[in-house]
Protein backbone atom coordinates (compact mmCIF):
# COMPACT_ATOMS: atom_id res chain seq x y z
CA UNK A 1 0.00 0.00 0.00
CA UNK A 2 1.22 3.64 -0.64
CA UNK A 3 2.00 6.05 1.87
CA UNK A 4 -0.80 9.00 1.41
CA UNK A 5 0.27 12.06 0.63
CA UNK A 6 0.00 14.56 3.44
CA UNK A 7 -0.60 18.25 1.93
CA UNK A 8 -0.23 21.45 3.24
CA UNK A 9 -2.99 23.67 4.63
CA UNK A 10 -2.31 26.30 2.56
CA UNK A 11 -3.47 25.44 -1.29
CA UNK A 12 -2.30 28.42 -3.87
CA UNK A 13 1.42 27.74 -4.48
CA UNK A 14 4.19 30.45 -3.61
CA UNK A 15 5.15 30.65 -7.18
CA UNK A 16 1.73 31.16 -8.35
CA UNK A 17 0.99 33.72 -6.02
CA UNK A 18 4.21 35.53 -7.06
CA UNK A 19 3.36 35.48 -10.68
CA UNK A 20 0.34 37.29 -10.63
CA UNK A 21 -1.89 38.65 -7.62
CA UNK A 22 -5.20 36.35 -6.41
CA UNK A 23 -8.06 37.76 -7.92
CA UNK A 24 -10.65 38.48 -4.92
CA UNK A 25 -12.69 36.16 -3.45
CA UNK A 26 -16.43 35.51 -5.04
CA UNK A 27 -18.36 35.56 -2.28
CA UNK A 28 -21.45 33.09 -2.57
CA UNK A 29 -24.66 31.70 -0.47
CA UNK A 30 -25.79 27.71 -0.44
CA UNK A 31 -27.65 26.53 -2.99
CA UNK A 32 -31.34 28.25 -3.85
CA UNK A 33 -35.09 27.08 -3.32
CA UNK A 34 -37.68 28.56 -5.53
CA UNK A 35 -39.51 31.62 -4.18
CA UNK A 36 -36.36 32.61 -1.36
CA UNK A 37 -35.49 36.11 -1.11
CA UNK A 38 -36.46 38.74 0.63
CA UNK A 39 -39.50 40.46 -1.60
CA UNK A 40 -40.11 43.74 0.48
CA UNK A 41 -38.28 46.02 -2.25
CA UNK A 42 -40.71 44.63 -4.54
CA UNK A 43 -43.78 44.47 -2.32
CA UNK A 44 -42.74 48.32 -1.61
CA UNK A 45 -42.47 49.17 -5.40
CA UNK A 46 -46.23 47.26 -6.15
CA UNK A 47 -47.41 49.70 -3.52
CA UNK A 48 -45.94 52.90 -4.63
CA UNK A 49 -46.60 51.95 -8.12
CA UNK A 50 -50.70 51.27 -7.46
CA UNK A 51 -50.75 54.62 -5.50
CA UNK A 52 -49.44 56.60 -7.76
CA UNK A 53 -51.66 54.82 -10.65
CA UNK A 54 -54.66 56.06 -8.56
CA UNK A 55 -53.39 59.59 -8.49
CA UNK A 56 -52.97 60.14 -11.88
CA UNK A 57 -55.72 58.47 -13.15
CA UNK A 58 -57.86 60.20 -10.50
CA UNK A 59 -56.40 64.06 -11.51
CA UNK A 60 -56.71 63.44 -15.11
CA UNK A 61 -60.31 63.02 -14.72
CA UNK A 62 -60.34 59.36 -16.46
CA UNK A 63 -62.39 58.01 -12.78
CA UNK A 64 -65.45 59.97 -12.14
CA UNK A 65 -65.21 61.06 -8.23
CA UNK A 66 -68.13 59.27 -7.23
CA UNK A 67 -66.44 55.71 -8.00
CA UNK A 68 -62.86 56.54 -6.71
CA UNK A 69 -61.71 60.08 -5.28
CA UNK A 70 -58.64 61.64 -5.16
CA UNK A 71 -56.31 59.95 -2.37
CA UNK A 72 -56.12 63.79 -1.05
CA UNK A 73 -60.22 63.61 -0.91
CA UNK A 74 -59.65 60.20 1.49
CA UNK A 75 -57.17 61.97 4.00
CA UNK A 76 -59.41 64.92 4.03
CA UNK A 77 -62.15 62.29 4.77
CA UNK A 78 -60.19 60.65 7.73
CA UNK A 79 -59.84 64.60 8.86
CA UNK A 80 -63.60 64.86 9.27
CA UNK A 81 -64.33 61.76 10.28
CA UNK A 82 -61.91 62.18 13.10
CA UNK A 83 -63.41 65.13 14.22
CA UNK A 84 -67.18 63.54 13.90
CA UNK A 85 -68.04 65.80 10.95
CA UNK A 86 -69.17 63.04 8.75
CA UNK A 87 -73.10 61.64 8.65
CA UNK A 88 -74.18 60.39 12.25
CA UNK A 89 -71.92 62.80 13.77
CA UNK A 90 -69.37 60.12 15.35
CA UNK A 91 -66.20 60.54 15.57
CA UNK A 92 -63.97 57.66 14.44
CA UNK A 93 -62.51 57.00 17.21
CA UNK A 94 -65.62 55.95 18.57
CA UNK A 95 -66.88 54.11 15.66
CA UNK A 96 -63.56 52.33 15.83
CA UNK A 97 -63.45 51.39 19.51
CA UNK A 98 -67.01 49.42 19.08
CA UNK A 99 -65.80 47.79 16.29
CA UNK A 100 -62.68 46.70 17.77
CA UNK A 101 -64.68 45.80 21.18
CA UNK A 102 -66.98 43.59 19.21
CA UNK A 103 -64.21 41.76 16.99
CA UNK A 104 -61.95 41.27 20.15
CA UNK A 105 -64.75 40.43 22.13
CA UNK A 106 -65.52 37.54 20.10
CA UNK A 107 -62.34 36.57 18.96
CA UNK A 108 -61.46 36.27 22.94
CA UNK A 109 -64.64 34.09 23.71
CA UNK A 110 -63.69 31.90 20.24
CA UNK A 111 -60.52 31.03 21.88
CA UNK A 112 -61.56 30.43 25.56
CA UNK A 113 -63.87 27.72 23.65
CA UNK A 114 -62.38 26.74 20.26
CA UNK A 115 -58.87 26.05 21.60
CA UNK A 116 -60.48 23.48 24.44
CA UNK A 117 -63.08 21.65 22.23
CA UNK A 118 -60.80 21.58 19.04
CA UNK A 119 -58.09 19.90 21.58
CA UNK A 120 -61.18 17.63 23.13
CA UNK A 121 -62.17 16.61 19.36
CA UNK A 122 -58.38 15.87 18.86
CA UNK A 123 -58.16 13.07 21.72
CA UNK A 124 -61.32 12.20 22.09
CA UNK A 125 -63.52 9.59 19.84
CA UNK A 126 -66.60 10.98 22.20
CA UNK A 127 -66.35 14.96 21.44
CA UNK A 128 -65.62 14.41 17.92
CA UNK A 129 -68.48 12.56 17.63
CA UNK A 130 -70.53 15.13 19.22
CA UNK A 131 -68.54 18.49 18.37
CA UNK A 132 -67.80 17.39 14.40
CA UNK A 133 -71.02 17.33 12.56
CA UNK A 134 -72.76 20.73 13.97
CA UNK A 135 -69.38 22.61 13.34
CA UNK A 136 -68.82 21.15 9.62
CA UNK A 137 -72.07 21.85 9.18
CA UNK A 138 -72.18 25.40 9.66
CA UNK A 139 -68.49 26.28 8.82
CA UNK A 140 -69.38 26.69 5.01
CA UNK A 141 -72.02 28.82 5.92
CA UNK A 142 -71.78 32.40 4.79
CA UNK A 143 -72.70 34.64 7.92
CA UNK A 144 -75.16 36.83 5.94
CA UNK A 145 -77.00 33.46 5.26
CA UNK A 146 -77.47 32.85 9.37
CA UNK A 147 -77.42 36.55 10.05
CA UNK A 148 -81.24 36.62 10.18
CA UNK A 149 -81.47 33.67 12.50
CA UNK A 150 -78.97 35.50 15.16
CA UNK A 151 -81.38 38.51 15.22
CA UNK A 152 -84.74 36.64 15.76
CA UNK A 153 -82.72 34.98 18.34
CA UNK A 154 -80.54 37.50 19.89
CA UNK A 155 -82.24 40.44 19.01
CA UNK A 156 -80.48 43.39 17.73
CA UNK A 157 -78.11 44.81 20.64
CA UNK A 158 -74.63 43.95 20.85
CA UNK A 159 -75.14 40.41 21.59
CA UNK A 160 -76.12 39.44 18.25
CA UNK A 161 -73.45 41.17 16.70
CA UNK A 162 -70.67 39.73 18.79
CA UNK A 163 -72.81 36.16 18.05
CA UNK A 164 -72.26 36.75 14.42
CA UNK A 165 -68.44 37.78 14.98
CA UNK A 166 -68.02 34.66 17.64
CA UNK A 167 -69.29 32.27 14.93
CA UNK A 168 -67.06 33.19 12.17
CA UNK A 169 -64.04 32.68 14.57
CA UNK A 170 -64.84 29.43 15.91
CA UNK A 171 -64.62 27.06 13.30
CA UNK A 172 -61.03 28.14 12.09
CA UNK A 173 -60.02 28.01 15.47
CA UNK A 174 -61.56 24.79 16.32
CA UNK A 175 -60.29 22.94 13.05
CA UNK A 176 -57.04 24.30 13.56
CA UNK A 177 -56.30 22.95 17.54
CA UNK A 178 -57.98 19.69 16.05
CA UNK A 179 -55.57 19.54 13.15
CA UNK A 180 -53.12 20.58 15.87
CA UNK A 181 -53.59 17.36 17.65
CA UNK A 182 -52.67 15.32 15.20
CA UNK A 183 -49.33 16.98 14.21
CA UNK A 184 -47.87 15.24 17.58
CA UNK A 185 -45.22 12.47 16.35
CA UNK A 186 -46.51 8.93 18.09
CA UNK A 187 -42.80 8.80 19.47
CA UNK A 188 -43.01 12.09 21.33
CA UNK A 189 -46.41 10.62 23.25
CA UNK A 190 -44.62 6.87 23.11
CA UNK A 191 -41.52 8.47 24.96
CA UNK A 192 -43.74 10.84 27.33
CA UNK A 193 -45.64 7.62 28.39
CA UNK A 194 -41.91 5.80 28.77
CA UNK A 195 -41.61 8.52 31.46
CA UNK A 196 -43.98 7.46 33.54
CA UNK A 197 -46.68 10.16 32.22
CA UNK A 198 -50.30 9.39 32.93
CA UNK A 199 -53.31 9.77 29.97
CA UNK A 200 -53.92 13.27 30.91
CA UNK A 201 -50.40 14.37 31.65
CA UNK A 202 -49.89 13.57 27.67
CA UNK A 203 -52.10 16.19 27.07
CA UNK A 204 -51.41 18.52 29.05
CA UNK A 205 -47.90 18.52 28.71
CA UNK A 206 -47.14 17.24 25.23
CA UNK A 207 -50.23 17.31 22.67
CA UNK A 208 -51.06 20.73 23.73
CA UNK A 209 -47.40 22.23 23.78
CA UNK A 210 -47.05 20.39 20.16
CA UNK A 211 -50.15 21.80 18.86
CA UNK A 212 -49.53 25.54 19.76
CA UNK A 213 -47.89 26.30 15.99
CA UNK A 214 -51.12 25.40 14.91
CA UNK A 215 -53.14 26.98 17.15
CA UNK A 216 -51.56 30.32 16.24
CA UNK A 217 -52.14 29.77 12.75
CA UNK A 218 -55.55 28.96 13.51
CA UNK A 219 -55.76 32.46 15.52
CA UNK A 220 -54.43 34.07 13.11
CA UNK A 221 -56.65 32.90 10.33
CA UNK A 222 -59.92 33.27 12.71
CA UNK A 223 -59.33 36.97 13.71
CA UNK A 224 -59.04 37.44 9.93
CA UNK A 225 -62.43 36.02 9.54
CA UNK A 226 -64.04 38.14 12.71
CA UNK A 227 -62.81 41.11 10.73
CA UNK A 228 -64.29 39.87 7.58
CA UNK A 229 -67.87 39.02 9.46
CA UNK A 230 -67.55 42.85 11.23
CA UNK A 231 -69.55 44.65 8.33
CA UNK A 232 -72.34 41.79 8.02
CA UNK A 233 -72.64 42.23 12.05
CA UNK A 234 -73.01 45.90 11.83
CA UNK A 235 -75.33 45.90 9.20
CA UNK A 236 -78.11 45.70 11.47
CA UNK A 237 -79.36 47.98 13.67
CA UNK A 238 -75.93 49.48 14.48
CA UNK A 239 -75.33 53.09 15.04
CA UNK A 240 -71.60 53.06 15.36
CA UNK A 241 -68.99 51.15 14.38
CA UNK A 242 -66.52 50.82 11.61
CA UNK A 243 -68.83 48.47 9.20
CA UNK A 244 -71.76 50.62 10.10
CA UNK A 245 -69.86 53.92 8.83
CA UNK A 246 -69.12 52.50 5.67
CA UNK A 247 -72.59 51.15 4.99
CA UNK A 248 -74.15 54.62 6.09
CA UNK A 249 -71.64 56.14 3.73
CA UNK A 250 -72.32 53.90 1.05
CA UNK A 251 -75.66 55.51 1.73
CA UNK A 252 -75.09 58.63 0.97
CA UNK A 253 -72.70 57.84 -2.37
CA UNK A 254 -70.20 59.55 0.28
CA UNK A 255 -66.95 56.93 -1.78
CA UNK A 256 -64.43 58.96 -0.07
CA UNK A 257 -65.63 57.86 3.14
CA UNK A 258 -66.51 54.30 2.71
CA UNK A 259 -62.62 53.80 1.07
CA UNK A 260 -61.60 55.53 4.01
CA UNK A 261 -63.41 52.87 6.42
CA UNK A 262 -61.96 50.23 4.45
CA UNK A 263 -58.70 50.84 4.86
CA UNK A 264 -58.59 51.54 8.46
CA UNK A 265 -60.45 47.98 8.85
CA UNK A 266 -57.61 46.66 6.49
CA UNK A 267 -54.84 49.22 8.54
CA UNK A 268 -55.92 47.36 11.73
CA UNK A 269 -56.31 44.12 10.67
CA UNK A 270 -53.01 43.80 9.40
CA UNK A 271 -51.40 45.44 12.31
CA UNK A 272 -53.19 43.01 14.14
CA UNK A 273 -51.60 40.31 11.64
CA UNK A 274 -48.31 41.82 12.91
CA UNK A 275 -48.93 41.54 16.38
CA UNK A 276 -49.26 38.22 15.76
CA UNK A 277 -46.75 37.16 14.67
CA UNK A 278 -44.43 39.25 16.67
CA UNK A 279 -46.55 36.64 19.30
CA UNK A 280 -46.27 33.34 17.90
CA UNK A 281 -42.26 33.89 17.42
CA UNK A 282 -42.08 34.25 21.12
CA UNK A 283 -44.01 31.46 22.12
CA UNK A 284 -43.26 29.30 20.00
CA UNK A 285 -39.75 29.63 18.56
CA UNK A 286 -39.53 26.03 17.57
CA UNK A 287 -41.97 26.33 14.70
CA UNK A 288 -41.09 24.36 11.97
CA UNK A 289 -37.70 23.03 12.98
CA UNK A 290 -38.68 19.88 14.53
CA UNK B 1 -32.71 -9.19 40.93
CA UNK B 2 -34.31 -7.56 38.27
CA UNK B 3 -34.68 -10.01 34.89
CA UNK B 4 -36.62 -9.43 32.40
CA UNK B 5 -38.44 -12.32 30.74
CA UNK B 6 -40.31 -12.61 27.40
CA UNK B 7 -41.95 -16.08 27.13
CA UNK B 8 -43.27 -17.52 24.05
CA UNK B 9 -44.13 -14.13 22.38
CA UNK B 10 -46.11 -14.23 19.45
CA UNK B 11 -47.57 -11.21 17.62
CA UNK B 12 -50.45 -11.49 14.98
CA UNK B 13 -51.07 -7.93 12.96
CA UNK B 14 -55.13 -8.38 11.36
CA UNK B 15 -55.13 -8.23 7.99
CA UNK B 16 -57.53 -5.37 6.34
CA UNK B 17 -60.86 -7.25 6.10
CA UNK B 18 -59.67 -9.08 9.26
CA UNK B 19 -58.32 -12.80 8.19
CA UNK B 20 -55.16 -13.40 6.81
CA UNK B 21 -52.86 -11.04 8.12
CA UNK B 22 -49.48 -11.15 8.82
CA UNK B 23 -47.26 -13.03 11.56
CA UNK B 24 -45.06 -10.67 12.88
CA UNK B 25 -43.67 -12.66 15.99
CA UNK B 26 -43.64 -15.97 16.47
CA UNK B 27 -42.62 -17.79 19.46
CA UNK B 28 -39.91 -15.67 20.59
CA UNK B 29 -38.57 -16.42 23.91
CA UNK B 30 -35.13 -14.09 25.44
CA UNK B 31 -34.18 -13.52 29.23
CA UNK B 32 -32.01 -11.02 29.72
CA UNK B 33 -30.30 -10.33 33.65
CA UNK B 34 -28.43 -6.80 34.72
CA UNK B 35 -25.09 -6.43 32.96
CA UNK B 36 -26.85 -8.05 29.63
CA UNK B 37 -26.65 -5.86 26.39
CA UNK B 38 -28.69 -7.91 23.88
CA UNK B 39 -28.60 -6.71 20.41
CA UNK B 40 -31.30 -7.34 17.78
CA UNK B 41 -30.37 -7.85 14.19
CA UNK B 42 -31.81 -8.36 11.05
CA UNK B 43 -33.43 -7.44 7.80
CA UNK B 44 -36.55 -4.87 7.55
CA UNK B 45 -39.76 -7.04 8.76
CA UNK B 46 -38.12 -9.13 10.60
CA UNK B 47 -40.02 -8.23 13.98
CA UNK B 48 -37.15 -6.38 15.81
CA UNK B 49 -39.22 -3.42 16.23
CA UNK B 50 -42.12 -5.13 16.98
CA UNK B 51 -40.55 -6.95 19.43
CA UNK B 52 -39.46 -4.05 21.40
CA UNK B 53 -42.43 -2.12 21.03
CA UNK B 54 -43.91 -5.39 23.28
CA UNK B 55 -41.34 -5.06 25.69
CA UNK B 56 -41.47 -1.01 25.88
CA UNK B 57 -45.61 -1.69 26.36
CA UNK B 58 -46.52 0.38 23.68
CA UNK B 59 -48.01 -2.48 21.39
CA UNK B 60 -50.20 -5.49 22.72
CA UNK B 61 -49.29 -8.74 21.67
CA UNK B 62 -51.25 -12.16 20.79
CA UNK B 63 -49.63 -14.83 22.85
CA UNK B 64 -47.16 -15.27 25.41
CA UNK B 65 -46.14 -12.83 28.34
CA UNK B 66 -43.52 -10.54 29.23
CA UNK B 67 -42.01 -10.43 32.50
CA UNK B 68 -39.94 -7.71 34.29
CA UNK B 69 -38.93 -8.89 38.06
CA UNK B 70 -41.91 -11.57 37.91
CA UNK B 71 -44.59 -8.60 37.05
CA UNK B 72 -46.09 -8.98 33.73
CA UNK B 73 -45.84 -5.69 31.36
CA UNK B 74 -48.92 -4.65 30.58
CA UNK B 75 -48.10 -0.98 29.55
CA UNK B 76 -45.25 1.73 29.25
CA UNK B 77 -43.56 2.55 32.13
CA UNK B 78 -40.98 4.42 33.45
CA UNK B 79 -39.16 1.29 34.72
CA UNK B 80 -38.48 0.60 31.25
CA UNK B 81 -36.96 3.77 29.51
CA UNK B 82 -36.80 4.04 25.75
CA UNK B 83 -34.48 5.60 23.56
CA UNK B 84 -36.04 6.54 19.71
CA UNK B 85 -34.92 6.07 15.89
CA UNK B 86 -36.23 9.66 15.77
CA UNK B 87 -35.11 11.54 18.95
CA UNK B 88 -38.68 12.48 19.91
CA UNK B 89 -37.60 15.56 22.47
CA UNK B 90 -40.03 18.02 22.96
CA UNK B 91 -38.62 21.00 20.86
CA UNK B 92 -41.02 23.12 23.49
CA UNK B 93 -38.45 22.28 26.13
CA UNK B 94 -34.50 23.49 26.97
CA UNK B 95 -31.88 20.44 26.76
CA UNK B 96 -32.22 20.20 30.39
CA UNK B 97 -35.89 20.24 30.82
CA UNK B 98 -36.56 17.53 28.07
CA UNK B 99 -34.16 15.51 30.31
CA UNK B 100 -35.72 15.72 33.49
CA UNK B 101 -39.24 14.99 31.44
CA UNK B 102 -40.07 12.05 33.23
CA UNK B 103 -38.84 13.00 36.74
CA UNK B 104 -41.53 16.20 36.74
CA UNK B 105 -44.52 13.93 35.70
CA UNK B 106 -43.73 11.65 38.61
CA UNK B 107 -44.05 14.90 41.00
CA UNK B 108 -40.33 15.51 41.98
CA UNK B 109 -39.53 18.96 43.42
CA UNK B 110 -37.60 21.01 40.77
CA UNK B 111 -34.16 21.54 42.71
CA UNK B 112 -33.89 17.52 42.85
CA UNK B 113 -34.68 16.51 39.52
CA UNK B 114 -32.88 19.24 37.78
CA UNK B 115 -29.44 17.69 40.04
CA UNK B 116 -30.50 14.23 38.65
CA UNK B 117 -30.96 15.81 35.06
CA UNK B 118 -27.62 17.79 35.20
CA UNK B 119 -25.64 14.99 36.29
CA UNK B 120 -26.91 12.33 33.36
CA UNK B 121 -26.46 15.66 30.77
CA UNK B 122 -22.70 15.07 32.33
CA UNK B 123 -22.64 11.57 31.65
CA UNK B 124 -23.49 11.61 27.94
CA UNK B 125 -21.43 15.22 27.50
CA UNK B 126 -23.91 18.09 27.19
CA UNK B 127 -23.47 19.84 30.49
CA UNK B 128 -22.87 22.74 28.63
CA UNK B 129 -26.00 22.71 26.48
CA UNK B 130 -28.13 22.07 29.32
CA UNK B 131 -30.17 25.21 28.50
CA UNK B 132 -29.65 25.17 24.78
CA UNK B 133 -33.22 24.64 22.81
CA UNK B 134 -33.34 21.11 21.62
CA UNK B 135 -33.55 22.49 17.60
CA UNK B 136 -30.52 24.28 17.92
CA UNK B 137 -28.36 21.35 18.49
CA UNK B 138 -26.65 18.39 16.54
CA UNK B 139 -28.45 14.92 15.41
CA UNK B 140 -25.94 13.26 17.36
CA UNK B 141 -26.31 15.37 20.27
CA UNK B 142 -30.21 15.15 20.37
CA UNK B 143 -29.79 11.25 20.21
CA UNK B 144 -27.70 11.73 23.60
CA UNK B 145 -30.15 13.81 24.89
CA UNK B 146 -32.22 11.09 24.29
CA UNK B 147 -30.06 8.96 26.32
CA UNK B 148 -29.65 11.00 29.27
CA UNK B 149 -33.52 11.51 29.27
CA UNK B 150 -34.10 7.96 29.33
CA UNK B 151 -31.43 7.19 31.67
CA UNK B 152 -32.79 9.82 34.18
CA UNK B 153 -35.80 7.73 35.43
CA UNK B 154 -33.30 5.33 35.87
CA UNK B 155 -34.88 2.66 34.89
CA UNK B 156 -33.89 -1.34 35.08
CA UNK B 157 -34.01 -1.60 31.33
CA UNK B 158 -33.08 0.26 28.61
CA UNK B 159 -34.62 0.16 25.52
CA UNK B 160 -33.32 1.46 22.05
CA UNK B 161 -34.68 1.77 18.87
CA UNK B 162 -31.80 1.53 16.47
CA UNK B 163 -30.95 4.69 18.38
CA UNK B 164 -27.71 5.64 15.74
CA UNK B 165 -29.44 4.36 11.99
CA UNK B 166 -29.36 8.38 11.41
CA UNK B 167 -26.10 9.38 12.27
CA UNK B 168 -23.17 9.82 10.21
CA UNK B 169 -20.47 6.90 10.47
CA UNK B 170 -17.95 8.97 12.60
CA UNK B 171 -20.56 10.01 15.18
CA UNK B 172 -22.03 6.69 15.23
CA UNK B 173 -18.97 5.34 16.42
CA UNK B 174 -18.39 8.05 18.98
CA UNK B 175 -21.92 7.12 20.29
CA UNK B 176 -21.26 3.40 20.59
CA UNK B 177 -18.37 4.01 22.71
CA UNK B 178 -20.37 6.27 24.56
CA UNK B 179 -23.73 3.74 24.95
CA UNK B 180 -20.73 1.12 26.15
CA UNK B 181 -19.23 2.75 28.95
CA UNK B 182 -22.68 3.81 30.31
CA UNK B 183 -23.80 0.04 30.01
CA UNK B 184 -20.50 -0.46 31.93
CA UNK B 185 -20.98 2.01 34.62
CA UNK B 186 -24.62 1.61 35.25
CA UNK B 187 -24.75 -2.57 34.69
CA UNK B 188 -28.22 -2.10 33.44
CA UNK B 189 -30.07 -4.35 30.83
CA UNK B 190 -30.05 -2.95 27.43
CA UNK B 191 -31.47 -4.08 24.68
CA UNK B 192 -30.44 -2.89 21.18
CA UNK B 193 -32.07 -2.89 17.56
CA UNK B 194 -29.60 -2.08 14.88
CA UNK B 195 -29.58 -3.18 10.74
CA UNK B 196 -25.57 -3.14 11.16
CA UNK B 197 -23.73 -6.34 11.80
CA UNK B 198 -20.79 -4.19 13.03
CA UNK B 199 -22.72 -2.03 15.22
CA UNK B 200 -24.40 -5.26 16.92
CA UNK B 201 -21.29 -7.35 17.43
CA UNK B 202 -19.16 -4.55 19.26
CA UNK B 203 -22.23 -3.97 21.47
CA UNK B 204 -23.70 -7.12 22.11
CA UNK B 205 -23.10 -9.51 24.87
CA UNK B 206 -25.76 -11.99 23.21
CA UNK B 207 -26.48 -11.15 20.10
CA UNK B 208 -29.60 -12.78 18.40
CA UNK B 209 -30.40 -12.44 14.66
CA UNK B 210 -34.20 -12.38 13.38
CA UNK B 211 -35.45 -13.41 10.35
CA UNK B 212 -38.75 -12.70 8.72
CA UNK B 213 -42.08 -14.36 7.57
CA UNK B 214 -43.08 -15.12 10.36
CA UNK B 215 -40.68 -12.95 12.88
CA UNK B 216 -38.07 -15.00 15.04
CA UNK B 217 -34.83 -15.47 16.03
CA UNK B 218 -33.36 -17.22 13.82
CA UNK B 219 -29.41 -17.28 15.88
CA UNK B 220 -27.58 -16.43 18.91
CA UNK B 221 -24.01 -15.62 19.92
CA UNK B 222 -22.66 -14.60 22.57
CA UNK B 223 -19.93 -12.44 22.56
CA UNK B 224 -17.85 -10.10 24.19
CA UNK B 225 -15.91 -7.28 22.00
CA UNK B 226 -18.57 -4.98 23.85
CA UNK B 227 -16.66 -5.50 27.22
CA UNK B 228 -13.24 -5.53 25.78
CA UNK B 229 -13.26 -1.82 24.39
CA UNK B 230 -14.59 -1.15 27.68
CA UNK B 231 -11.19 -2.44 29.16
CA UNK B 232 -8.88 -1.55 26.88
CA UNK B 233 -11.12 1.78 25.45
CA UNK B 234 -9.77 0.96 21.61
CA UNK B 235 -12.63 0.47 19.37
CA UNK B 236 -10.00 0.29 16.32
CA UNK B 237 -8.08 -2.88 18.05
CA UNK B 238 -11.36 -4.95 18.55
CA UNK B 239 -12.80 -4.14 15.85
CA UNK B 240 -10.01 -5.20 13.54
CA UNK B 241 -9.42 -8.07 15.55
CA UNK B 242 -9.61 -11.21 13.45
CA UNK B 243 -11.84 -12.72 15.78
CA UNK B 244 -14.16 -9.81 15.08
CA UNK B 245 -14.15 -9.81 11.40
CA UNK B 246 -14.39 -13.62 11.22
CA UNK B 247 -17.65 -13.58 13.16
CA UNK B 248 -18.58 -9.95 11.49
CA UNK B 249 -18.64 -12.24 7.79
CA UNK B 250 -20.08 -14.77 9.78
CA UNK B 251 -23.17 -12.84 10.69
CA UNK B 252 -23.24 -11.12 7.21
CA UNK B 253 -23.51 -14.60 5.48
CA UNK B 254 -26.36 -15.81 7.42
CA UNK B 255 -28.24 -12.75 6.89
CA UNK B 256 -27.85 -12.71 2.79
CA UNK B 257 -28.95 -16.11 2.64
CA UNK B 258 -31.99 -15.52 4.86
CA UNK B 259 -35.02 -14.81 2.55
CA UNK B 260 -36.24 -11.67 2.49
CA UNK B 261 -39.11 -10.20 3.29
CA UNK B 262 -40.63 -9.53 0.01
CA UNK B 263 -39.40 -12.39 -0.84
CA UNK B 264 -40.73 -14.71 1.28
CA UNK B 265 -44.34 -12.91 1.09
Amino acid sequence: MNAPETLPASTPRESDAAAKPAPPMRHVSGYSVPGEGSSTLIAAVTVIGLLLAWWVATHNGWIRDLFLPTPERIIASFAEAWKGEIQGGRPLAEHFGWSLLRVFAAFALACVTAIPIGIAMGVSRIARGIFDPPIEFYRPLPPLAYLPLIVIWFGIEETAKIVLIYLACFAPLAMAARAGVKSVSIEQINAAYSLGASKWQVIRHVVIPASMPEIFTGMRISIGFGWTTLVAAEMVAATAGLGQMVLNASNFLRTDVVIMGIVVIGIVAYAFDLLMRYVERAFVPWKGKA
Amino acid sequence: MAKLEVQHLSVHYAGRDGSGGTLALSDVNLALDPGDFVVALGASGCGKTTLLSCIAGFMPFSSGRILLDGTPVTGPGAERGVVFQKHALMPWLSVVENVEFGLRMRGMQKSQRRRIALAKLDAVGLAKFADSPVYQISGGMQQRVGLARALASDPEVMLMDEPLGALDALTREQQQELILRLWWQTRKMFFFITHSVEEALFLATELIVMTPSPGRIAHRYHVDFGRRFVECNDSRAVKSDPAFIGLREEVLQLIHSAPSAQEAA
